[in-house]
């Protein structure tokens, strides 16, 4: 046992030493989480939005209002039908709502018999078509939403994330990644330097087991990322406010099992590479591509092309992401994710044995 | 199984591709002996080293080490034997202190239990222990990998190449640390490119190309070489060398620092040979018997070889 201590306390010796990797693996989840949260946003912040109008009226001015009290909408004034093209050109104003000169008549008009000819347009900046997009839905609801809804046969609820924050998208994908990076990448990593710089060679002339070696060596990237699930949850919760729901428990058990996962998917990378910059190489081609494109952590599975969708399938990161999506997003229970339980406790087993089973005693 | 044997090797052999890296390697070391396993580079050293502290399978051949055979007994074997590989294996981002205690804890020792074999060694290094060992000279690196590889009281230690990039003072000073550990019943087995080191060395093996030219003290090398050997330079000593090799008394001749070694072949006259590379224009001609190295008898050998 005494080996195996000291093990953990010279990878952990490493890890501190070297400061720049302990920087980027504490940091990163933080520097992720806040940019993913704040900066990237498909969300309407901010949208710009000038107005033009051919004749004042009540209706008008109460829909204007409207605008410029809304806390999503920066309200730019009114301005002539001539400008709307330079406007939207010099990026001054994103949106243009263009009100008809008969406004208040055509409100009436709808009012009473749910038709009217067309009372407001909106003209979109669409060179970004994520703003454009969001922003003539939010206008819409704005301007339109309860003269729509009075008329209209579909109503639509936002649970779960009425706001619809692309934060609370995000965490679970950040999640997903940032665990096999510390885990498989950095444990990967950490291996072939020694086989490399022929330190393993020297380890395995000794009496401790090349197994417990490799154990002890993965030890410290564990508490790594426990204090990196910790600080997510953390910044999820109170920076970003996630509701979480009340299932942390499953959180952290889903979790561990996913490090279980990377932990493997680390050693069999080890088992494979010789060189440090080949196991780096191998874990971005064969982990962080797949996690980004196929786990739905940035692109919805269900939009992928069939031939790809089976594919996601066997991404880990897929599932997990999955999980943590129901359990923090929706605090959902048990129940609603067994099967991503499963499906990666299953992938571990496979991994894990695939992993020992490549793993030698010897050099060769 | 020789309980009188700290190494035995019995025809072993381990080829990479095409490359014939041990060719039937057979020797015998004894307890409380120094083998020198001496060739140039790509002789085959560090895959016997591998082989013999069971991190490689032999192709063929059998070998034992302490009384215990490398392909069924590793486990064992890798508990009692220390192990310096040809390249700084320790971690430079820890320091001297550190490495020795990480290295002691792995054989489930401390530091102080064995403190007294490493402590000659130990010693010179101690005061600079809190010093990175990424930041010590190559003569303080050896030291400190030396002292990792005893610290757990080995039986048998394998030296690769252990004075390799080691400046000259540090080096005797290394054999003398043998020597030492020599006194206190280790059976050690050391692998070098230097030939001048052979000497040192209680018996030696010469080795080329994987193969085993011969195996001897380093005095009953020297007393088996038949030939008589002559040292001679002269001011141009290119030109020499050639007008040398194109003498016919002479049966080989090479470049070995300040004189050349020309061995004496049929109808060989100094005197003669002094008078004749006058003549041919050379000037400060010097031809003396010499007594022959490990070198010579080296390259003695290889000329049989081929």
């Amino acid at each position: 046992m005494g080996g195996f201590l000291s093990f953990v306390k010279k990878e952990t010796l490493h890890i501190l030493r070297d400061s720049r990797t302990m920087l980027i693996a504490l940091l990163m989840p933080v520097a992720q989480i806040l940019l993913f949260g704040f900066a990237v946003s498909t969300e309407i912040n901010n949208l710009n939005v000038a107005v033009v109008v051919p004749q004042w009226s009540e209706d008008i001015r109460q829909s204007v209002e409207k605008l410029s009290a809304n806390p999503y909408i920066t309200y730019k004034g009114s301005i002539t039908p001539g400008e709307i093209d330079q406007w939207l050109r010099s990026g001054r104003t994103d949106a243009i709502v263009v009100f008809a000169s008969d406004f208040d008549r055509l409100i009436n008009q709808w009012k009473q018999t749910g038709t009217s000819e067309t009372a407001m347009q909106f003209v979109m900046d669409a060179s970004n078509t994520n703003i454009a997009q969001a922003g003539a839905g939010y206008l819409t609801n704005i301007l339109a939403g309860e003269l729509m809804s009075s008329a209209s046969m579909v109503e639509t609820h936002m649970l779960f994330n009425p706001q619809m924050k692309s934060a609370f998208n995000f965490v679970p994908g950040i999640m997903g990644m940032i665990f096999i990076l510390i885990c498989a990448i950095l444990t990967s990593v950490s291996i072939v330097r020694e086989k490399e710089t022929g330190t393993m060679d020297v380890l395995l002339v000794s009496p401790v087991r090349p197994m417990r070696i490799i154990l002890a060596k993965m030890m410290p990237y564990l508490a790594l990322s426990c204090i990196n699930l910790t600080t997510i949850l953390l910044l999820a919760r109170y920076v970003l406010g996630i509701p979480m729901g009340h299932n942390l428990w499953i959180v952290i058990i889903i979790s561990l099992v996913y490090f279980a996962l990377a932990l493997s998917l680390g050693l069999l990378i080890s088992t494979i590479a010789k060189k440090q910059i080949v196991a780096l190489l191998v874990s971005a081609a064969l982990m962080l591509l797949p996690i980004v494109m196929l786990s739905g952590m940035l692109f919805p599975i269900e939009n992928m092309p069939a031939v790809l969708q089976p594919l996601s399938a066997i991404v880990p990161a897929r599932w997990y992401i999955d999980a943590m999506r129901k359990l923090l997003i929706q605090g959902a229970s048990w129940n609603l994710v067994f099967q991503d339980f499963i499906i990666l406790v299953g992938m571990t087993i496979a991994i894990l044995g695939i992993a020992l089973k490549n793993f030698n005693d010897k050099l060769e | 199984m020789n309980d009188t044997l700290a190494i035995e090797v019995k025809g072993l052999s381990k080829s990479y591709g095409n490359v014939q890296a041990l060719d039937k390697v057979t020797f015998d070391v004894h307890r409380g002996e120094i083998f020198g396993y001496i060739g140039p580079d790509g002789a085959g050293k560090t895959t016997l080293f591998k082989i013999l502290v069971t991190l490689l399978n032999a192709d063929e051949g059998s070998a034992s080490v302490d009384g215990l055979d490398v392909a069924k007994d590793y486990r064992a074997i890798r508990s009692r034997v220390g192990y310096m590989p040809g390249k700084f294996s320790l971690y430079p981002d820890l320091t001297i202190e550190e490495n020795m205690d990480f290295f002691a804890t792995l054989f489930g020792v401390n530091v102080e239990q064995n403190y007294d074999l490493v402590a000659p060694i130990y010693k010179q290094i101690e005061p600079f222990k809190k010093r990175r060992a990424g930041r010590l000279s190559g003569g303080m690196k050896q030291k400190l990998a030396l002292s990792c590889a005893l610290i757990h009281k080995p039986s048998v230690l394998f030296l690769d190449e252990p004075t390799t990039g080691v400046d000259a003072v540090s080096r005797s000073e290394f054999w003398d640390m043998l020597f030492n550990l020599r006194e206190q019943g280790l059976s050690i087995l050391v692998s070098t490119p230097y030939m001048d080191e052979a000497s040192r060395c209680d018996r030696i093996a010469l080795v080329n190309n994987g193969r085993v030219l011969d195996i001897d003290t380093p005095q009953g090398m020297v007393d088996k070489y038949d030939k008589h050997l002559y040292g001679i330079k002269a001011g141009d000593m290119y030109e020499l060398l050639k007008t040398l090799r194109e003498e016919s008394s002479i049966a080989s001749c090479y470049t070995a620092g300040e004189y050349h070694h020309a061995v004496a072949g049929n109808g060989f006259d100094a005197a003669a040979l002094k008078q004749r590379l006058i003549t041919a224009g050379f000037c400060n001609v010097d031809i003396k018997q010499l007594a022959p190295d490990i070198e010579d008898v080296f390259i003695h050998l290889l000329s049989n070889e081929q």
